[in-house]
């Protein structure tokens, strides 16, 4: 690419827009055959019981039910929901599709009922009884790790479904060598995804061909085809996953979940199409749920606030089962433990603790935004205890530009940073020291503004295939093919799910072949058509998948090359590709003429088939490390305990832009979600494990009134991990925003004594640590 | 037991005999095939479902089908003056132009309040504009495009 680059870096308005604005998209529940069955499921209403007796007599009486399974009838038939994390010593129970003797978290499927219609279907529902034998519940993951607790699966003798270390450096020598120890104690509250289009599956047999056609709300098509064409028992390549528009996914659907298997099943035996669409009660229920650690970080620190070493012991609260990579999500945390800092010893110790709910697993960030929030809120602990400037704090432990590829103490290799400069383009643009002269003044007031910084580092665009689970890849796919018109095909094995891939992976081929946008479509989310691929999450679409475009991009103009030269009668080696031109002397092709003639194939270049195609499968060499700083500002009403964001500044740096509209829109998102964690968010079982915000009345996510103005810019910092030199930006906000909100409102309440507060910060919890101060008259 | 319901839909006379306890969204979507119009809660909150029923936005995940009995009600699919891309309603064009817009599922439910909001109030500061669409979720943009959007439809006119 190159500076005739007509679309790439350009704000290019989406492709998939108008389909979607129109109302003409097609979700899985808007896809419509004709007799499809319905599916409404039973969940339990107990954290934990054992499961006495199930009686679906009266619903499969009852009006137009067809079929009602329990867990004893797909037992044998339907295989349990894998786990494709792996670790020494980690401990995965039976994790059956319908519950069998025992359920362990409130929302458990347990009787699947298919009628003709929908409302049938639930009819049918308040007909099954069930007798439960309640038993004690464990929802706090620091009581489930001791050994008084309600144990969840007998058999593995406790709850502790793994211990994991990671050290580096000299730990214990960093500590003796300290001037401080700074401490705390930090919650990362649990959080649900909530994709604003809940789960739904649509599944149809074709007894002839003996195919099974799925269509899922997925971020894994071809992986959810491997994992399910095992659960169901038909061979992979006799399954079919489609996955229409996805409504968001942000991780929740980056996993294979029992429903899938279920419809599945049940659309093979029955002989019909059958769909289960989720309800958001169900949604909040159970699918999984992300964040979920409480740990605590000891930081040994010279006076001057130089980090010499971190240890953070953690707990990790998984919930009743393993989803897909439930026990991985911790690790990444702990490989991310030193964030953009130089930190040369750690000690991280996670304990992967069941809990009695609903299982947690990849939520956008998937644990770097709780590594990002130990560091951050450590790096502010440090300044608070020191009395140092929390800005100084950060470029006093931040390698130099100079100093990449730069090696972390948990084994990582940073690709490219430059962590000073943009820390100082925010307080730059923010006008650090003028918002610290107001803060000032505004005290002496009466009034209490804060200022908050969160610098990131995150491990994005996963990434080589060595680091994934055992039997996964974490490479990506891309066809390119000019058709014989000329018009291009673009098919990728990434599974964009409102990113816009299909625009920017379209803005890639057009400027590669010199051709009209709108002469690309891109193709993806259908395992019959596109080859093996991977999917989309971990900020991997563009960096990973949008690579193996660029390179498809290039065999297909090498092999153009060929078939221009034998048309124009010359020599390959003088023939030039630019502008969407096969040019040698004074002649020239068009990029429609050459694919005319090679699939005319009436003279075959030496060695070269006909057709125009190429595929790369594009296998990353590391992960990439975007970076940036975040900095808030905001106003605390002590009064009211209401907190103001003044200021939102992100300067973040993800490497190359293809198109910088979408890669703002990433950024707003993610900080929107950091957002609700930090101020509003938090997924609350009561003591016998009700889930209590399980609807939107009870779990607050931001609305258009809770978003402050974001001033947004970039550094651009290339990297040689891959040569689209992009990064990945879609957890950028989220992993930042958070810890810079948190940072702000804990400054700004540092005249009360406030050294900590957990998240969410509610207005509630504000304004009982201002009153602490204010009743005792500090 | 059913009833009988004559209504409206985009300018287009439905005549259907239902059971009484369907909802509208499931009229729209399950009866009539209009899928444009979404279900994101069930419960009137996330306003994924919003449709126009004689111009006001209601959501229609929590209004019977016979409620809507002789009413004019407007959707997604008969927002757009035209049958093409080029023929959009302001507010569309905006969600288009802005990048009010990600994974969609909430942008029907969003672009029919904002449209229906336009009409009350034609001139709205930005935070009229986001009090409009505080009864719609949206997870993906921060909300950013979408009152970026709804402004763009502002200065276009977007009461039309």
């Amino acid at each position: 690419m190159s500076a005739r680059d007509k679309y790439v870096g350009k704000r290019v308005k989406r492709t998939e827009d108008p389909r979607l604005v129109r109302g003409l998209a097609h979700y899985v529940d808007d896809v419509r055959l004709p007799d499809t069955l319905h599916v409404a499921i039973l969940r339990s209403p107990h954290a934990h019981a054992k499961l006495r007796r199930i009686s679906t007599d009266a619903a499969a009486k009852s009006p137009g039910v067809v079929r009602v399974v329990t867990g004893a009838d797909l037992d044998g038939k339907v295989g349990g929901v894998v786990c494709a994390a792996a670790m020494d010593g980690l401990k995965i129970p039976p994790h059956p599709v319908l519950a069998m003797g025992k359920v362990r978290y409130v929302g458990e499927p347990i009787v699947a009922v298919v009628a003709d219609d929908p409302y049938r279907a639930y009819d049918a529902l308040d007909l099954i009884e069930v007798d439960y034998d309640p038993l004690p519940a464990v929802t706090d993951p620091e009581v489930a790790a001791t050994a008084a607790s309600p144990v969840l699966h007998e058999e593995l003798g406790d709850n502790i479904a793994f211990r994991w270390n990671l050290a580096g450096g000299d730990i214990d020598g960093a500590f003796a060598k300290a001037d401080h120890v700074v401490k705390g104690k930090l919650v990362h509250q649990r959080l649900i995804p909530n994709a604003m289009e809940p789960r739904g599956v649509l599944a149809r047999y074709f007894p002839g061909e003996k195919e099974l056609t799925i269509w899922t709300s997925t971020q894994i098509p071809h992986l959810a085809r491997s994992l399910l064409a095992g659960m169901v028992g038909v061979p992979e390549h006799k399954v079919r996953v489609i996955t229409p528009e996805v409504g968001g996914g942000f991780g929740s659907k980056l996993n294979v979940y029992g429903e899938e298997a279920i419809v599945a099943y049940l659309s093979i035996v029955l002989g019909k199409p059958v769909k289960w669409i989720e309800r958001r009660r169900e949604n909040f229920q159970a699918t999984i749920h992300g964040r979920g650690q409480v740990g605590e970080v000891e930081l040994a620190v010279k006076s001057d606030g130089t980090i010499l070493g971190l240890r953070y012991h953690v707990i990790a609260d998984l919930g009743a089962y393993h989803q897909l990579l439930t026990p991985a999500i911790p690790t990444l945390t702990g490989l991310m433990q030193t964030g953009p800092y130089k930190i040369s010893a750690l000690d991280t110790r996670v304990t992967g603790v069941f809990t009695n709910k609903v299982a947690t697993d990849a939520y956008r960030g998937a644990g770097r935004p709780e590594a990002t929030y130990v560091c951050e809120r450590a790096i502010d602990l440090i300044a608070h205890d020191l009395k140092l400037d929390p800005v100084d704090v950060r470029r006093r432990n931040f390698p130099a530009a100079t100093e990449f590829p730069f090696q972390t103490a948990t084994g990582l290799t940073y690709d490219s940073g430059d962590y000073v400069t943009s820390l100082d383009r925010a307080l730059q643009i923010a006008g650090y020291d003028k918002l610290r002269a107001e803060q000032r003044d505004a005290r002496a007031k009466g009034r209490y503004l804060g200022i908050g910084l969160a610098t990131y580092v995150e491990i994005c665009a996963l990434g080589p295939s060595a680091a994934a689970p055992p039997g996964v890849g974490w490479w990506e796919s891309a066809t390119v093919r000019v058709e014989p018109s000329g018009k291009v095909t673009v098919m990728t094995g990434a599974s964009p799910h409102g990113q816009g891939q299909e625009t920017t992976f379209a803005q890639i081929a057009a400027d590669a072949l010199g051709i009209d946008l709108n002469d690309v479509t891109v193709i993806h989310g259908d395992t019959a058509i596109v080859q093996y691929g991977i999917g989309t999450f971990g900020s991997r679409g563009t960096a990973v998948g949008g690579t193996a475009v660029v390179k498809a991009l290039d065999q297909l103009v090498a092999k153009a090359k060929k078939f221009a030269a034998v048309t124009m009668g010359v020599d390959p080696s003088t023939v030039a590709f630019a502008d969407g031109r096969f040019s040698s002397g004074d002649k020239s092709l068009t990029t429609a003429e050459v694919a005319g003639a090679a699939y005319a194939a009436k003279s075959l270049p030496p060695d070269t088939e006909p057709g125009l195609s190429a595929t790369c499968f594009f296998e990353p060499k590391n992960f990439t490390f975007p970076f940036g700083a975040h900095l808030v500002s905001v106003e605390v009403d002590v009064e009211t305990g209401a907190i103001q964001i003044l200021r939102y500044v992100a300067v973040d740096d993800c490497g190359r832009v293809i198109n910088p509209m979408l890669v703002d829109g990433q950024v707003q998102g993610g900080i929107a979600q950091g957002l609700g964690q930090a101020l509003l968010e938090e997924a609350v079982y009561d003591e016998a494990g009700q889930l209590v915000s399980g609807t939107f009345m009870d779990y607050a996510l931001p609305r258009a009134t809770d978003m402050p103005p974001l001033e947004l810019h970039r550094t651009e910092t290339p990297t040689d991990v891959n040569p689209l030199g992009a990064k990945g930006v879609g957890e950028a906000g989220t992993i930042a925003s958070s810890a810079a909100i948190v940072n702000a409102v804990i400054d700004a309440l540092a005249p009360f004594g406030v050294r900590h507060l957990d998240m969410p910060l509610k207005a509630e919890k504000i304004w009982r640590a201002a009153r602490v101060r204010v009743v005792a008259g500090v | 037991m059913t009833r009988t319901v004559k209504l409206a839909i985009n300018g287009v006379p439905y005549e259907r005999s239902i059971e009484p306890r369907l909802l509208l969204v499931h009229l729209l979507r399950d009866v009539l095939g209009l899928t444009g119009t979404h279900v994101g809660c069930e419960t009137s909150l996330c306003g994924a479902c919003t449709v126009t029923v004689n111009g006001a936005a209601v959501k229609s995940c929590t209004m019977f089908a016979v409620q809507a009995d002789g009413a004019e009600v407007g959707t997604i699919e008969g927002l757009a003056p035209g049958d093409s891309d080029s023929e959009l309603h302001p507010v569309q064009e905006g969600f288009w132009e802005r990048h009010g817009l990600q994974c969609g599922f909430c942008t029907p439910g969003m672009i029919m309040t904002a449209a229906a909001y336009l009409k009350e109030n034609p001139s709205p500061s930005e935070r009229d504009i986001r009090h409009s669409l505080d009864g719609n979720f949206c997870r993906c943009t921060g909300y950013v495009g979408i009152v970026d959007g709804v402004r763009y439809a502002v200065e276009k006119g977007g009461a039309r």
